[in-house]
């Protein structure tokens, strides 16, 4: 099996914040393959969307990165240039975000912006770049492309403005693909073709996916390995499959028992929802020892004073955690 | 038989909207006949994505928003004949965003205490009710002099229920109570609804597009496309015997490991949700549905019992697998 | 919304604004204890034009006036100016952008053509033709600033307005039975007031030099009465031989106008509980 496409290594980023640093995300380590699907999940505030950032040198003060490694098919990126993670980014790198119509430009057609991603990455003429923008979009099924790549991105509906997104990122087909929540401002159907139409696209071109989301259905799904995140560090990770049917983190097991799911109330009458007591902390107030103690069912002593060790599991899993199950 | 809390009858909201700059008027109808009723005690869940005319639909209940066409009547009476307060106290709202659902300026105590003034409860009896009531929905004493930005959006929506519930209505509307909920919270928020439902007698109209929760918390679910009632039913026979492509496609696109392919990926529907101002001609689901047929696109089909007891409109309705 | 609610922190500006306008009211309150001299009537001849010095501080005018008793009874008038024509504007521009913003409807299409015709007029001139029909004199001055300015505090509000109306809360105070009018003001006021009253600091500025202006035409207050504006009137043909005739009166205008815009800056983020700028 070849070198990981991109191995995150101890990764640290910092919070300046009125005065103090804060660890905002610590000990983050893990790695995607060639064309892999990893899914990183978590609910607001955990990190995972800076850790995507962080990847992508696009971290801004007051976050930045202060430790740890990232590395792109063996070459250490962290502290790369902004000039050489410009070429990275589009090139080897692509991204696509929760709101498209913050993330295209208003101003300009669609096609154009796919239009730029050949002409500034691959030299290509703004003709020759045109005609690719239109088959990107025709690869991304939206209708009639040749009349789309002429509308603004206000002319579309949030499921196109999401394919269009998708076009741009992949089209230099980059090594990696950085997707941040991109279906939760969707509707349910159209979330549900997004998610088909991004993991065939990306089987097809090899792509490797690394999907960040809050939604731990959606990324078990599209996924083959998940790892679940919680106030800033990495708490559990396992193959997709594994990860629902025996979650070993009290964190995820509670997310997988609090929610609802089809088909459990005919079969078990209606039971009451497994809640998780307590809300996410902030980062200023993380706290001490293992950061989900305060709301952690099996909370002992030692939760609360030392932070716990990653144990690792079979299958290259691992779990963080004192009394894991 | 129960007499019905809410009737609505063959409810219709149109807007009109456009003008010389943008092509002319044009009609949105929001909410295109609607026929429905709830029973005391009953939870209804409502289900539709963006565009399906929910939301007009809840603030036509609420008398917010007058109808073109048809009636909305509450205990019997036509909403337009009852006094403004007495409706105030008979169905009541719980908002989506608690971010944007509370006055930023007001304490909690105030939120909860002013209803009652206005209604003429009794100075003495307003504080110990108001307390009465932050304790039901696991609020402490103590935040009563908050303002809304000292706490998390879990206790702001416990807020907002608790405003909801402080003029002991009949029915309450929760429109999309816990999508702006982080996932780990979105248990409590259930359970407590469920809790107070039970506790205080309510009927619930439960506005959402996670069927999940749907499943969860409905005696009986309405599904609604473009402004009408597509399928209509128990809660059971509509998710385990969905005779509605639109339905089946609803399910089909649950992001769900342990749901996986239940109902084939066949019954996955294609393309976008179309305008409410310019649907499609005959059934609205057409342009989407893998049952397509030229029958669809000539007739709309009416909401009509299947053969196994719930209401569909689709012609396919009793032959779709 | 009680004032004693939240600490009144909002950092440097509103301290130093505080104090330059705090200063200036003391200085309007106590002018009679201030001054040196009656600043209308004690004009000797033979002490006209003399520069600063120990027993003229700020020196004398062409009638012997002394400069510094003006500048200090001068105060009261622009104070007066300032704060009352603004009082009025904004009663006027909020009480008709609330309704407007609220009602929508026929209402506000009147509402609105009328204050872009209002937006249309030089405001100047418009305050000069009221002027014209009531006569000189500081209370005409007042009601002539009070009826032309309140475009802006009306375009805010309602703007404002409409931005708020379509909030979950607004929504619940309609279902929970509130009236209009209750929501207007209890609801909806309080949560557009931070922006209103920088306006309405700006305003009181704007005022100021209004008044300013006016005076300098010779339109506003008439001498001998001392107003900033009448005082640099006057002393427009003497700005190099005597300088400081104009200096004097164009400070007092420049830090009132000053104090007050820093005033409303700071009081807009201490007002906001959630303001990101709030010093806590």
């Amino acid at each position: 099996m070849s070198a990981p496409l991109l191995k995150v290594e101890d990764m640290r980023i910092a919070l300046a914040s009125s005065g103090t640093t804060f660890d905002a995300v610590e000990n983050v380590s893990f790695e995607i393959g060639r064309g892999e699907a990893f899914g990183l999940v978590g609910e607001s505030g955990c990190g995972k969307s800076i850790s995507a950032l962080a990847v992508m040198g696009l971290l801004r003060s007051p976050l930045s990165l202060a430790g740890g490694r990232i590395l792109l098919d063996g070459q250490k990126i962290q502290n790369a240039s902004a000039a050489e993670m410009r070429r990275l980014r589009g090139k080897r790198i692509g991204m696509i975000f929760q709101e498209p119509m913050t993330a295209l430009n208003p101003l300009s057609p669609v096609g154009r912006q796919i239009a730029e991603m050949f002409v500034l990455h691959q030299g290509a003429s703004w003709s020759e770049a045109m005609d690719r923008a239109e088959d990107a979009l025709r690869q991304v099924r939206v209708p009639s492309p040749e009349r789309r790549i002429k509308d603004f991105p206000h002319q579309l509906s949030g499921g196109m403005r999401q394919r269009v997104m998708i076009a741009i990122a992949l089209a230099c087909g980059p090594d990696l693909l950085i997707a941040d929540e991109p279906t939760t401002a969707l509707d349910v159907t159209v979330q549900a073709e997004i998610i088909d139409l991004m993991a065939e696209l990306c089987a097809a071109k090899g792509t490797a996916i690394l999907m960040i989301s809050h939604d731990l259905g959606l990324v078990a799904n599209m996924c083959q390995r998940v790892a679940v995140m919680y106030a800033g560090r990495i708490v559990e990770a396992q193959e997709a499959d594994a990860i629902f049917s025996t979650p070993r983190h009290p964190y995820t097991q509670g997310l997988v028992n609090s929610l609802p799911r089809l088909g459990e109330r005919a079969k078990h009458g209606r039971q009451r929802l497994r809640e998780i007591a307590g809300v996410v902390p902030s980062i200023q107030a993380y706290p001490t020892g293992c950061r989900f103690n305060p709301r952690c069912p099996a909370m002992t002593d030692i939760c609360r004073s030392t932070a716990p060790e990653i144990t690792a599991l079979p299958a290259d899993g691992l779990v963080r955690c004192h009394h894991h199950g | 038989m129960a007499e019905s809390l809410l009737t609505l009858d063959d409810l219709a909201v149109h807007f009109t909207v456009g003008g010389a700059l943008s092509g002319g008027l044009k009609t949105l109808k929001a909410v295109d006949g609607v026929t429905l009723d709830v029973k005391p005690g009953e939870c209804l869940g409502l289900v539709g994505e963006s565009g399906c005319g929910k939301s007009t639909l809840a603030l036509a209940i609420m008398g917010l928003v007058a109808p073109t066409r048809g009636r909305v009547a509450l205990d019997g009476k036509d909403l337009k004949e009852r006094e403004r307060l007495a409706t105030a106290r008979t169905v009541q709202m719980v908002f989506q965003d608690p971010y944007a659902s509370l006055n930023p300026r007001q304490t909690v105590r105030r939120t909860l205490a002013t209803p009652l003034a206005l209604h003429g409860v009794d100075k003495a009896e307003i504080e110990a009710r108001v307390i009465d009531m932050m304790a039901k929905v696991g609020l402490r004493p103590e935040h009563a002099d908050r303002y809304p930005h000292e706490f998390s959006g879990g206790q702001r929506q416990r807020i907002g229920i608790a405003r909801a519930l402080i003029l002991k209505p009949k029915l309450v509307i929760c429109d999309e109570p816990v999508s702006a909920l982080d996932v780990s919270i979105r248990a409590q928020i259930i359970n407590l609804l469920l809790e107070l439902k039970d506790e205080l007698g309510l009927a619930y109209i439960m506005i959402s597009h996670d069927l999940g929760v749907v499943e969860h918390v409905s005696d009986r679910v309405a599904v609604m496309y473009l402004g009408r009632i597509v399928e209509q039913g128990g809660w059971q026979e509509i998710f385990e015997n969905p005779r509605h492509p639109y339905t089946r496609a609803l399910i089909a696109a649950i992001p769900d490991p342990f749901h996986r392919a239940a109902i084939a990926a066949r019954a996955k529907a294609k393309g976008e949700i179309a305008s409410a101002l310019n649907p499609p001609p005959g059934c609205h689901f057409h342009p989407r549905c893998p049952l397509k047929a030229d029958r669809c696109v000539a007739e709309y089909p009416a909401l009509e019992p299947t053969t196994s007891g719930h209401l569909a409109a689709c012609h396919f309705r009793n032959t779709v697998a | 919304m009680k004032l004693g609610k939240f600490k009144l922190k909002g950092g440097t500006s509103l301290w130093v604004g505080g104090t330059l306008v705090g200063f200036v009211v003391l200085v309007a309150i106590f002018a009679p204890l201030i001054a040196h001299t009656d600043p209308v009537l004690d004009a000797n001849l033979m002490n006209a034009e003399i520069p600063p010095d120990w027993e003229f501080w700020f020196g004398t005018d062409a009638q012997g006036r002394d400069i510094y008793s003006r500048i200090v009874y001068g105060s009261r008038i622009s104070l007066t100016v300032g704060v009352v024509s603004q009082l009025l504007n904004s009663l006027i521009g909020i009480t008709l952008g609330l309704t407007a913003g609220y009602w929508g409807g026929w209402w506000d299409d009147f509402v609105s053509g009328l204050t872009n015709m209002m937006l249309a007029i030089p405001s100047l001139i418009f305050a000069l033709a009221i002027m014209a029909i009531l006569g000189p004199g500081l209370s005409s001055l007042v009601i002539a600033l009070g009826l032309t300015a309140w475009s802006y505090s009306c375009r805010l509000t309602r703007a404002q307005v409409l931005s708020l109306k379509s909030q979950g809360y607004i929504q619940a105070a309609r279902i929970l039975g509130y009236g209009d009018l209750r929501i207007m003001f209890t609801q909806i006021l309080p949560n557009i007031l931070g922006p209103l009253i920088v306006i309405a600091t700006l305003g009181m500025g704007t005022a100021i030099l209004a008044e300013a202006a006016l005076s300098f035409l010779g339109l506003g207050i008439r001498p001998p009465f001392p107003s900033w504006g009448s005082m640099l009137s006057e002393a427009r043909d003497q700005i190099t031989t005597a300088p400081w005739l104009s200096v004097f009166p164009g400070l007092a205008i420049f830090f009132t106008v000053l104090g007050l815009n820093l005033l409303g800056d700071g009081l807009r983020d201490s007002l906001d509980p959630q303001s990101t700028t709030r010093r806590a």
